[in-house]
């Protein structure tokens, strides 16, 4: 026998890889997404992180100026701004706080002054860094300029940058702004447990009950996937607003507020939280309930000692999962919130209402923890929940209960009806000429060239968006899952890459918009031509939804032989060629989910893009919110619709096309 | 350790092979010559470091350490793709999507071969696997040893000048393994082509390799053709792992002596000073059974080496149908049982059974000597 104890490796070097022409392709190509991904997401949350920490400040002590008499001989003091404020108490510290584009007049530190009068201004700066602006012709040094007083009104002061907490320190002494917090967290935490509670039972009777119309159910399930999350608060707006039809139900109360957002958030994450619960229970296993039988348990018993367990993993996920999506949720809350504040709004009032970009990035710093957060127990609770799935489980099969079946068929029937009434309000109300006044049905809401919001172009750029993310998303995320999952060696670019990849999920839309202006509106970027196109409305939607892409990516590639690569390259094929002729047709369901998930998302998603579209690239689902803003709610609910039919339209090809092409490439998979 | 002479030339040259996971050792110092044309098996307990080996002589998995010379080339730093190989896995790897025919002549493309030129070698493939009929069929339509012929036309359709087979029947049922076994083996030699196996079934590489290699805790333990290797195993491990081996307490004689309990008996040549604590070893179907009593009358065998006999007891015996296997005791072997193989004629000639007493003959040639391992793994 030989010792295997005090044998060691021999000293000198370790034996070095050849790289193969795959390799280095392969690498190449991991190296390319990598960097997409790093310039599409990293950079630019590190632009908004950086710019929640500067703050800008206008310095009156930075300059100096000088005033002539009206003869125009200068020969009086020297002064400054600070003195002229500290006699004059013009303006208070607080005043001087500003933005990046921050600028000020020097007017108002002359009391007595008239552009058109005789004296003349001379202004320079006190040093190297300071910045003023003559009407839009920018002076840096510190040489004097001379003026008369028609250009001096025209001078304006520009702040200086410094890096520091004040931005935060600011946010959380003003009450407005720091109350979105517990009013994010309270309605998310309402709505995750209404949501979890409603989703649960409805996949339980699903899953669990013998009850008809299974199918149908399972359908109308999925219907708010397919609609911007804001669409149910212009139904709520319908049925509950101050001439709501049925707004005698509130007893008073108003729609506008927690109560809305609540129910419309219920609305959107049903699906969601649906899904993950019901794969839960379908993986329950049958054995464990012929135990519980055998062992005389109630039926009570049984549900919290085996079912409830087996799903702990599912519903948990599922409440992180909605949890995530009501706090980072923006159209809703835009939609029917009122007066009552939350994050994902006061960024979009900061930015779009303020210009105040700096307390944009501190409120997406705020809302990016409690994101990041669930984001990261979610992905722990998921990762428990693959063990325990066991080959060996018998799949359990309901047995027919008249009295259950019956309870869960009229309460599925209650949760069916909501989701469609909902949408049906939607359509009624596109339809309806004038509500409340006129109700006979016409087309005009369909009009969009007459409302603000972009019109049926908006619609067609939408459609265009989803297009191009869906192609292009899928070929870079597919691609990019397939180099990672697939490549030799190479084991830390491939954990970073990993990294980068699941890092989208935690950032909501809002964070991730506004991070693209920072970072791609900055005229010294080569990369500033892409704002305000198409393009980079693309990249934004792309990124956005690229983790759960990529995963379904990986998942697909796991299930495939890991030793076709180690085959391919014994015949010196190129890998290349193996990855078109076997991994993507293999694939191609998971392509295919891929494709429709990112069109679907593309086609309803509104925080990101709302701070990055143009004029000429106004999308559908933004009009929607504009013209909701405008006072043209009916026209909102009607294109909300189209989005909706549309979206429905491309499940229903996505369907056809799927069932065609796995039709005609995939005979192999019968035997 | 005997080497096996053979005429043909070294093709492929494994030296001084280390490979490490971490801080565990996978392969220790392998140093391994394979001559041209030969199916040579790695094999050994799972985790012995022998898919290690034919994943680094692919280069799939590169060596720690060491060098591999395939031919006159050096390949030990190339990737897969740049070295002349045909490789068979265990899972088959047949791309599901395409036909037999396009799974063969996946690597004949980009070659600058025609189109007829390919039709007609995946044709001669087919039939040289025994399934002219079958490549207009997707790999799902086939039984699991039909697959696997596939794999290895695959494999073999570029002429490579090495074939690695990586465990490549042990997904299989016990029937169509011991048919395919034959086949691979009666390709191997119409193709002439240096092969290498890994298997863990030992029955396997018996029945099919040249020359075996026999792997333990990332070393080769033994190299050498089938019968060598059962018949001569250089070591109690070897020795235990291939076939049946009787282990028995005993001290080391002179230069072909071994006692057991009070008897000094004759056995083969072993190395060890006199007194040595060692094992005596021999495999059950070599010990010979005699009528009661030395010479009975009636008894049709000679007994050669009196010395060597035993008079035992049967204590249990088992049949497993081709013969009888049984428990024997005798009071200077201690604990130590002895097994032995009769066969059903020995056993009803002698009339056998349990609880009777019986003379054995352990016959000094297949009796060996091992030292004991210093602890027990």
């Amino acid at each position: 026998m030989t010792d295997t104890t005090n044998i060691s490796l021999p000293e000198g070097p370790v034996i070095k890889g050849k790289l193969s022409r795959d390799d280095l392709i392969m690498r190449g190509g991991m190296i390319v997404i990598a960097l997409y991904l790093i310039v599409t997401m990293v950079m630019p949350l590190y632009a908004m992180l950086s710019k929640s920490f500067s703050t800008y400040k206008f310095e009156l002590s930075q300059y100096e100026l000088q005033i002539s008499d009206e003869e125009g001989v200068f020969s009086g003091d020297v002064t400054t701004p600070a003195k002229l404020n500290a006699a004059l108490n013009v303006l208070s510290d607080s005043d001087l706080s500003t933005g990046s584009d921050g600028r000020m007049g020097l007017t108002q530190f002359f009391p007595d002054f008239s552009f058109r009068s005789p004296v003349m201004y001379r202004i320079r700066n006190v040093s190297d860094t300071g910045r003023f602006l003559v009407g839009s012709n920018l002076h840096t040094g510190t040489e004097w300029t001379e003026l008369d007083s028609n250009t001096f009104r025209r001078v304006q002061m520009r702040p200086e940058k410094s890096r520091g907490i004040s931005n935060f320190v600011n946010y959380f002494s003003t009450p407005a702004l720091f109350n979105s917090i517990k009013n994010s967290l309270w309605i998310a935490v309402v709505s995750t447990i209404v949501t979890v509670s409603l989703a649960f039972w409805f996949a339980y009777a699903l899953n669990r009950s013998c009850m008809r119309f299974k199918g149908v159910f399972r359908l109308v399930a999925m219907a708010p996937i397919l609609v911007p999350s804001l669409l149910p608060g212009i139904a709520l707006v319908y049925l509950f607003g101050n001439q709501g039809m049925i707004n005698g139900l509130l007893f008073g109360a108003s729609i506008y507020g927690p109560i809305g957002i609540v129910i419309g958030s219920v609305f959107f994450t049903f699906p969601h939280a649906f899904i993950i619960i019901s794969t839960a229970l379908a993986i329950s296993d049958a054995r464990l309930y012929e135990a519980a039988v055998s062992l005389r348990a109630s039926p009570w018993r049984t549900f919290w000692t085996v079912t409830i367990p087996g799903a702990r993993y599912g519903l948990i996920s599922a409440a992180f999962v909605v949890f995530n999506l009501v706090i980072t949720d923006f159209g809703l809350p835009k939609v029917i919130g009122g007066q009552f504040n939350v994050l994902a709004v006061d960024i979009y009032k900061q930015v779009i209402g303020q210009q105040n970009f700096e307390m944009g990035a501190v409120v997406s710093v705020v809302l990016v923890i409690p994101a990041i957060l669930a984001f990261a127990i979610d992905r722990l609770v998921q990762s428990k929940q693959v063990a325990l799935l066991s080959a060996r489980s018998v799949p359990f099969h309901p047995t027919p209960n008249p009295k259950t079946d019956r309870i869960f068929l009229i309460y599925c029937t209650l949760v069916a009806f909501f989701i469609v009434g909902m949408l049906a309000v939607c359509q009624f109300a596109a339809l309806i000429k004038f509500w409340p006044y006129d109700l006979s049905f016409s087309l005009n809401n369909y009009d969009f060239s007459r409302m603000d919001g972009g019109g049926w172009t908006a619609y067609f750029n939408s459609i265009r968006l989803a297009l191009f993310t869906a192609v292009i998303g899928t070929c870079v995320i597919f691609f990019g899952a397939y180099l990672v999952e697939k490549s030799n060696g190479f084991t830390t670019g491939r954990t970073l890459f990993q990294m980068f990849a699941m890092l989208p999920m935690a950032i909501p839309g809002m964070v991730l918009g506004l991070a693209y202006i920072f970072f791609f509106n900055n005229p010294s970027n080569p990369l500033n031509p892409l704002y305000g196109t198409m393009a980079i409305l693309v990249i934004c939607t792309v990124t956005h939804f690229y983790t759960v892409s990529h995963l379904t990516a990986v998942t697909a590639l796991k299930q495939m032989d890991r030793e076709f690569e180690s085959v391919s390259a014994s015949l010196k094929q190129p890998t290349l060629k193996l990855f078109s002729r076997v991994t993507v047709p293999v694939c191609l369901p998971a392509v295919l989910d891929i494709s429709i998930y990112l069109f679907v998302n593309a086609m309803t998603t509104v925080s990101a893009v709302v701070f990055l579209y143009s004029p000429k690239t106004a999308l559908a689902s933004v009009a929607v919110l504009n013209m909701d803003d405008a006072g043209d709610i009916a026209p909102a609910a009607a294109m909300g619709m189209m989005i909706f039919y549309t979206n429905a339209g491309a499940r229903i090809i996505h369907l056809i096309i799927s069932r065609g092409i796995l039709r005609r490439t995939q005979a192999w998979r019968s035997r | 350790m005997t080497e096996v002479t053979a005429d043909a030339p070294i093709y492929l040259s494994i030296d001084n092979l280390w490979k490490a996971f971490g801080t565990f050792l996978a392969l220790k110092d392998v140093s391994l010559d394979i001559n041209e044309g030969q199916f040579v098996c790695f094999l050994g307990p799972s985790g012995c470091g022998k898919t290690t080996l034919l994943r680094a002589i692919a280069g799939l998995d590169l060596q720690t350490k060491g060098t591999i010379l395939q031919g006159d080339s050096n390949v030990s730093n190339l990737p897969p793709s740049e070295r002349d190989f045909g490789i068979v896995f265990q899972s088959y790897a047949l791309f599901p999507n395409l036909t037999i025919e396009k799974n063969i002549a996946f690597g004949l493309e980009n070659a600058g071969r025609s189109k007829s030129d390919i039709t007609a070698r995946v044709t001669e493939l087919l039939e040289l696997v025994g399934l002219p009929d079958q490549g207009d069929k997707y790999p799902a339509q086939l039984s699991g040893g039909q697959q696997q012929r596939i794999a290895l036309a695959r494999a073999i359709a570029t002429n490579p000048g090495l074939l690695l087979l990586d465990e490549p029947l042990s997904a299989l049922d016990a029937k169509v393994r011991v048919h395919l076994r034959h086949e691979i083996k009666e390709l191997q030699r119409k193709l002439g082509v240096t092969t290498v196996m890994v298997t863990h079934d030992q029955e396997e590489a018996l029945s099919m390799a040249d020359r075996i290699v026999v792997m333990n805790h990332g070393v080769i333990e033994q190299v050498g053709t089938p019968t060598e290797i059962y018949r001569f195993p250089s070591n109690l491990f070897v020795a235990s792992f291939i076939g049946e081996m009787n282990q028995i307490d005993a001290t080391a004689g002179k230069s072909s002596r071994v006692k057991i309990g009070g008897s000094e008996l004759q056995c083969l040549e072993h190395e060890f000073n006199p007194g040595d604590n060692v094992f005596a070893a021999i495999r059950p179907e070599d010990i010979i059974p005699h009528g009661q009593g030395a010479r009975s009358p009636g008894a049709p065998d000679v007994i050669e080496t009196p010395e060597n006999t035993f008079e035992m007891r049967v204590e249990e015996m088992e049949f497993l149908g081709s013969f009888w296997r049984c428990r024997l005791q005798h009071e200077s072997f201690g604990d130590n049982e002895l097994t032995a193989d009769f066969s059903i004629n020995a056993v009803r000639r002698l009339s056998l059974e349990q609880g009777r007493s019986i003379v054995v003959e352990l016959p000094p040639g297949r009796l060996m000597v091992f030292s004991k391992p210093e602890k027990v793994q």
